[in-house]
């Protein structure tokens, strides 16, 4: 079996049988990069050769030196360009951030180093993770691995893609409205977003502070549970988050006997490809043979969870994201006359046109006079939705359902129409609203041969269950690769 | 001026709070320091970083808002108050708008004709400070210097209650002697540890409608609130005599031209767009951690004013100096702690104290000395090892550099000298030397005696107790 087509865990123990060396698995990551990153662009920065096998060699002896035990020592991940990484260009996929070193790392790539990841490299995203498609990024479109003329979905196109193209064992993405579940989906690979609180932001370059998730994205669940028990922590310097069980990988468990599974009508219905539906009420059988009990019901207030994501994350971002004005850090506009002309021209010059949507319809939404009719409006409905899961969660164990309505589109067939962009965010983006876990698995491969996936959503807290079920699917088929993997 | 016109005055005060750190990070909120050496990625708003509540804040702004009988919110929030300036890192600061700390408060204060009166306020809420913009002399640009940027201040916002200046500064002094006696701030007008800015309208007397009001920021010192509210009164009654609308703005004051002049006028006031502070969860504040709060409130001036002339018998005019200030209370109740003789020393607080803290250009809050040598001196005077005289110098020495003032009597040769003997025999002396004064004694003109004593002084290097050489100078003499 060629190595890249290894999930992390295998991985990790062939390492620590000294079947493999960390720096034997670094290089022939770094090969896969070299031969397939000029079809994908899955990368924004590829760190040096050198320093990256220097890493790994000091990671090796680590782990000969019995120092370092756990199942991804010696692993190469691939990490969304928004999470901080001390002395490595970290630039949102954006022209503002294009030079940015960041002073320190943030918390959830400390807590892989000090499990002894070895970092290939900084993935593409959406610019400041806005958008479904990875082409709103300042350094070019990410490509689907399983055909480069469909996008990878996005915000986290360029994670999901380095893991479908085999040019990392697995990456960490970042989930607001759906960022990792749906390129997941579109890219044939497993996805987590955890419960909000979960995974410290830390060092997360924000977008939507109260959506914000970090989340792992790998080749199958059991690289998932293990990720996400590395990457997830209390921290003290993250005020949201929380103090909680973890131990992911107990979950890892072929089992859903008696499982409740309930699968909402009013996302079954119009707007859904044929194919999808099918693929996804296919796995819904599947874990009915198992043992599972699934049942139909009433989820309600989905359309209106669109309207509200969309109020309450431009909010956000228009606030977070002005800090980025020329003055510390980052873009300064060539010419400028005074401290405003600096400020615009900065910014109109540093930000892309969905950004920029997003900065005014957030200032817009914020604004004196119509605060209550959109911001307040938004909270409530979020309110009501999470009241809606709640309700859904006293009969039901999880929420089986489609990640995203349709596969991956053609590049170029969505920035024209943004709306429609956005009604693509349908399944996954009240999930952050009310900051759940979900988790999205690959269920099928459509008629265009792209892959589909499936989306488990749990309560709060309850990732293990959730694991457990996309686990005990996954077992029923085998698994789903890109040629591009070799 | 034919009409009568009355002020409608409300304040905001900031108050920088005396944590040792800053609001949202684990920096150092010390004054001075070389700039941007008091900073880390949360202070100077760097991508990614996030902020955590430093809980000691939440305790001194309870503890101002129980203070002034404020009703404790205690499920409270931080919003975010967005606007550009390059002193604000992130382009937002984390104040709070929709649910303050403190609400529906008020203090009472003495009026000019001693009765008393409630100044209501409004809400207190706790924020951030922005850092500093220094301008750069060399080049065309401004650096920016981040030490102060998260000092944790609170924001007293009063109601529009005050009608003079004078109640003004009332309002304004108690604040601050409360805020002193809670050790929750040092209250420095001058180096910016509480700002005023007033808000100012005119009326004419018995209207219950309020005026257009202006705001007046840069306000340093009691003195200048004052000129300022003067100064401002005036030109709203000279625009309305002439007939003229007062704009609704923020004007600044130059305390050294004495006038102020307009920052910014309604029309382009900024929208802020505040909404809550999702990096950080709501503060509550249980029943208990506000009765411990409670619990550990120090005795407040009134209550020490009662205790003062029970407990010390000191007349009301020491009392009101003496509990002024905290901290002079504090050095006051510890040296007597010591030594006893309450009125003694409250008589070196207030004269000798105060006096040096006027000469050297001083602050009550800068005191350094320690009641145990207070303490000392006053047993030396008490016991008549040292004059008079002597233990004013002594003092001095102690209230510079709070030497050991029975070690210094000692080395330096300052005891007084009581042997009686030694003391005749320098008298003698003295006679004998000059009987011209003698003379002029004898002839009634008892002035001479003055000149005697100042002689025998002289001769013991000020040592000697003038009342002792007086006596010996008498019997000598054969006056009495």
């Amino acid at each position: 079996m060629s190595l890249m087509k290894m999930t992390a865990v295998e991985l990790g123990s062939r390492i620590k049988s000294k079947e493999i060396s960390a720096v034997e698995a670094a290089r022939a990551a770094l090969d896969q990069i070299k031969s397939v990153e000029d079809k994908v662009n899955s990368y924004v920065t590829v760190l040096d050769e050198d320093v990256v096998l220097e890493r790994a060699a000091r990671v090796q002896q680590e782990i000969e030196a019995g120092k370092l035990t756990g199942p991804l020592a010696g692993v190469p991940v691939a990490i969304k360009d928004n999470m901080c990484t001390e002395g490595i260009l970290t630039t949102c996929s954006s022209k503002i951030l294009s030079n940015f070193k960041p002073g320190f790392s943030s918390e959830a790539v400390l807590n892989l180093e000090k499990a002894g990841a070895v970092i290939l490299g900084k993935t593409n995203m959406d610019e400041f993770a806005m958008g479904s498609t990875t082409e709103t990024s300042y350094f070019g479109p990410t490509k689907n691995p399983w055909n480069t003329a469909h996008v990878p979905g996005g915000s986290s196109g360029g994670s999901c893609s380095a893991v479908a193209a085999g040019e990392c064992f697995y990456a960490l993405g970042s989930d607001t409205g759906g960022s990792i579940r749906q390129p997941s989906s579109f890219c044939g690979v497993t996805g987590i977003k955890p419960t909000y609180g979960t995974v410290s932001r830390y060092g997360l370059i924000a977008y939507g502070s109260s959506l914000d998730q970090i989340g792992p994205v790998a080749k199958d669940v059991t690289d998932c549970a293990v990720i996400l028990d590395t990457i997830a922590s209390y921290d003290a310097k993250d005020s949201t988050s929380v103090k909680r069980e973890y131990d992911f990988a107990s979950a890892l468990k072929d089992d859903v006997k008696g499982m409740r599974i309930g699968i909402p009508k009013d996302y079954f219905g119009e707007g859904l490809d044929s194919e999808v539906k099918e693929a996804v009420l296919n796995v819904a059988k599947t874990l009915e043979k198992k043992g599972a009990i699934v049942e139909e019901f009433d989820l309600s207030l989905v359309s209106y969870a669109i309207p509200a994501y969309y109020v309450i994350a431009s909010a956000e971002a228009s606030s977070n994201l002005a800090r980025f004005d020329g003055v510390k850090y980052g873009y300064r506009t060539e010419d400028y006359e005074g401290l405003h002309n600096m400020y615009k021209k900065t910014r109109s010059e540093g930000f892309g046109p969905e950004v920029k949507r997003r900065i005014m319809l957030g200032s817009f939404v914020l604004s004196s006079g119509y605060y209550d009719a959109y911001y307040l409006k938004a909270l409530r409905t979020k309110a009501l939705i999470k009241q809606a899961f709640d309700k859904a969660f006293a009969s039901y164990d999880m929420i089986l359902a489609p990640a995203a309505p349709t596969t991956a589109p053609k590049l170029g067939d969505s920035l024209s129409d943004p709306i429609k962009m956005y009604l693509g965010d349908i399944y996954t983006i009240s999930v952050n609203l009310a900051g759940l876990p979900g988790i999205s698995v690959p269920c099928g491969i459509d008629s265009k041969g792209l892959p589909i996936g499936a989306q488990f959503i749990g309560n709060c807290f309850d990732e293990k269950k959730i694991i457990q079920a996309a686990y005990s699917y996954e077992k029923t088929r085998d698994m789903m690769l890109s040629d591009m993997c070799v | 001026m034919s009409k009568e016109y009355e002020m409608v005055i409300g304040l905001e005060v900031h108050v920088e709070l005396a944590t040792k750190t800053k609001i949202f990070c684990g920096c150092s909120t010390a004054f001075g320091g070389a700039p941007n050496t008091h900073t880390c990625p949360v202070c100077t708003g760097m991508p990614g970083s996030l902020p955590v509540l430093n809980k000691q804040v939440v305790e001194y702004a309870t503890a101002v808002g129980l203070a002034t009988n404020c009703t404790i919110n205690q499920n409270c929030k931080f919003d975010r108050k967005n606007y550009f300036y390059p002193d604000n890192p992130q382009n937002y600061q984390i104040s709070q708008l929709y649910y303050p700390i403190c609400v529906n408060g008020g203090v009472e204060i003495e009026t000019a004709d001693g009765g008393k009166k409630t100044i209501g306020i409004h809400e207190i809420h706790m924020e951030e400070d922005a850092g500093k913009l220094v301008h750069d002399e060399w080049g065309d640009s401004s650096l920016v210097d981040f030490n102060r940027s998260g000092v944790p201040l609170i924001e007293i916002v009063s109601e529009p209650d005050m009608r003079s200046a004078d109640e003004v500064i009332a309002y304004l002094e108690k604040l601050r002697q409360t805020i002193q006696y809670l050790g929750a701030s040092d209250c420095k007008l001058n180096e910016g540890s509480m700002r005023a800015d007033v808000n100012l309208s005119i009326r004419e007397k018995g209207q219950t409608e309020f005026g257009t009001r202006t705001e007046t920021k840069n306000l340093n010192s009691f003195k200048a609130i004052q000129r300022a509210i003067e100064n401002e009164k005036n030109r709203q009654i000279d625009l309305i005599e002439a007939g003229e609308k007062v704009v609704q703005e923020t004007r600044r004051w130059d305390d050294n031209k004495e006038y102020s002049y307009p920052m910014r006028s309604k029309e382009d006031a900024q929208d802020y767009r505040y909404f809550p502070e999702p990096d950080l969860v709501p503060i509550l504040i249980s029943d208990e951690w506000i009765e411990d709060i409670k619990s550990r409130q120090p005795e407040f001036r009134e209550e020490k004013m009662v205790r003062y002339a029970e407990e010390f018998d000191l007349p009301e005019y020491d009392i009101d100096i003496i509990t002024a200030n905290k901290k002079l209370a504090d050095i006051f109740e510890a040296t007597v702690a010591i030594c006893g003789n309450p009125k003694k020393v409250s008589n070196w607080l207030m004269v000798e104290t105060m006096f040096l803290i006027k000469d050297r250009g001083m602050d009550v809050e800068d005191i350094s000395f320690s009641p145990e040598n207070l303490a000392k001196l006053i047993e030396l005077t008490q016991s008549k090892a040292i004059n008079g005289k002597v233990a004013k110098e002594v003092f001095a020495r102690i209230f510079d550099e709070d030497i050991d003032p029975e070690a210094y009597v000692k080395e330096n040769g300052l005891m007084a000298v009581n042997d009686e003997g030694e003391l005749k025999a320098v008298i003698e002396k003295v006679i004998a030397a000059n009987p011209k004064s003698v003379e002029d004694i004898n002839a009634g003109k008892l002035k001479a005696m003055g000149f005697l004593v100042g002689q025998t002084m002289k001769e013991m290097k000020g040592k000697a107790d003038p009342g002792s050489v007086n006596a010996i100078l008498k019997e000598l003499l054969g006056l009495e």
